[in-house]
């Protein structure tokens, strides 16, 4: 269960993105995984319950975008899709294969909700 | 108090004060989810070359034989090498008195219900250790096959291991943790005579199934068969990380480039 750390350490990032704009709630928060980053986004997303409780992210939507795992040939030269555990050239079978995408474990971006006073004539 | 809508402002003021407005603001970020963990971990690989030490962590399943294999390689390589050990299990300090029953230094972390090590969990132990005299350091993952592979430490190499009675399949079950190792090393193999299911050819053909160059050793540390490949292994790269801290350069492990990789490729 590292995605409780995971997700405390993701927490712990957009805190301190949300500071730097001022910002008074994190109203959704987008991260990119990889199947073959090791982390499971429904476990992720659970431990997001627990993890975001009294923080600026608490009332945030977690949005998981997972990426497809895509291999270049180095005999060939094909980019081709593959499994986590079969990243072999699906043209030519060879395993000399080098992981284009994959095994990212992003926080890519998050929408900051900020509440300003402003002046208004009636 | 204005009385129409309750706004701060006074009747000799022309305007009203709407109390706020919202406004939402989409921030792109493009960071790894483990920044921080990274960050510990060059600072510690950064400290690692200052003192001239190689750093293996040792990762696998709980009861594959790490201990025992450093128990036989200190036997080994006690006269030409110093050595120690920093030992991460859940409970007790069974492991560290091990190693320490060999005449060698060693940390126990003891992470409580953490599943894996973390490069400010390595960085605290550091403190009880004087690196300069050394010239391995390992880090005894704790037993998973799993978690241990996500978290950057501060390691030179990643050597995983996998032990006969496990099967020859986990790298198949397993590819991230597989995926990650330098070195793997096939452990136990005084029992391969007698689990006749375990066939030596089908690991290594699931471990290049993983895009994996890695080398499959194998080594018994109960009879020491195979142990001189290991041994040899580790004194090449005692003498090749001389070299790159003579020459001032990072060794990073197979896990690594690919994460950094990614945030070029993401731009971050």
């Amino acid at each position: 269960m590292h995605e409780l750390s995971i997700c405390q350490a993701l927490i712990k990032q957009v805190a301190v993105i949300a500071k730097q704009h001022n910002a008074d709630e994190v109203s959704r928060i987008l991260v990119q995984i990889g199947p073959l980053a090791g982390v499971v986004p429904e476990l992720l997303e659970r431990a997001f319950f627990v993890a975001n409780k009294n923080t600026i992210a608490e009332h945030s939507v977690l949005v998981i975008e997972s990426l497809p795992i895509r291999v270049s040939c180095d005999q060939c030269g094909a980019q081709t899709d593959a499994q986590a555990n079969r990243l072999l050239c699906g043209k030519c079978g060879d395993w000399h294969t080098k992981l284009l995408s994959g095994d990212e474990l992003l926080l890519a971006s998050v929408e900051l909700t900020t509440s300003t006073p402003i002046a208004n004539t009636v | 108090m204005c009385q129409t809508c309750g706004c701060a402002v006074t009747h000799n003021t022309k305007g009203h004060l709407k109390k706020t407005e919202i406004v939402t603001e989409a921030v792109t970020v493009l960071k790894g989810l483990l920044a921080e963990n990274d960050h510990q971990a060059a600072h510690n690989r950064q400290y690692f070359d200052s003192q001239g030490v190689l750093v293996i962590n040792l990762m696998s399943s709980p009861g594959s034989g790490k201990t025992s294999l450093l128990e036989a390689t200190i036997e080994v390589l006690r006269d030409e090498l110093t050595m120690a050990v920093i030992e991460g299990d859940l409970e007790t300090e069974n492991d560290a008195q091990r190693i320490r029953a060999h005449g060698v230094e060693a940390v126990q972390i003891t992470t409580g219900s953490a599943c894996h090590l973390d490069a400010h969990m390595v960085h605290d132990a550091l403190h009880d250790l004087t690196l300069a005299p050394l010239d391995i350091l390992f880090i005894e993952n704790v037993g998973n096959l799993v978690c241990p592979a996500g978290f950057d430490l501060g390691q030179h190499h990643n050597v995983t291991l996998l032990s006969v009675p496990e099967g020859d399949d986990k790298p198949a079950k397993y590819p991230v943790m597989f995926r990650a190792a330098d070195l793997v090393l096939l452990t136990k193999i005084d029992l391969l005579p007698v689990l006749e299911d375990f066939k030596v050819s089908r690991a290594e053909n699931y471990l290049r199934q993983l895009a994996s160059a890695a080398p499959l050793s194998q080594v018994s540390s109960k009879t020491h068969e195979g142990l001189d490949v290991w041994i040899n292994w580790l004194k090449d790269e005692v003498v090749r990380q001389q070299a790159w801290c003579n020459a001032g350069q990072d060794k990073n492990p197979m896990i690594l480039p690919d994460r950094l990789e990614v945030q070029e490729r993401a731009g971050g």
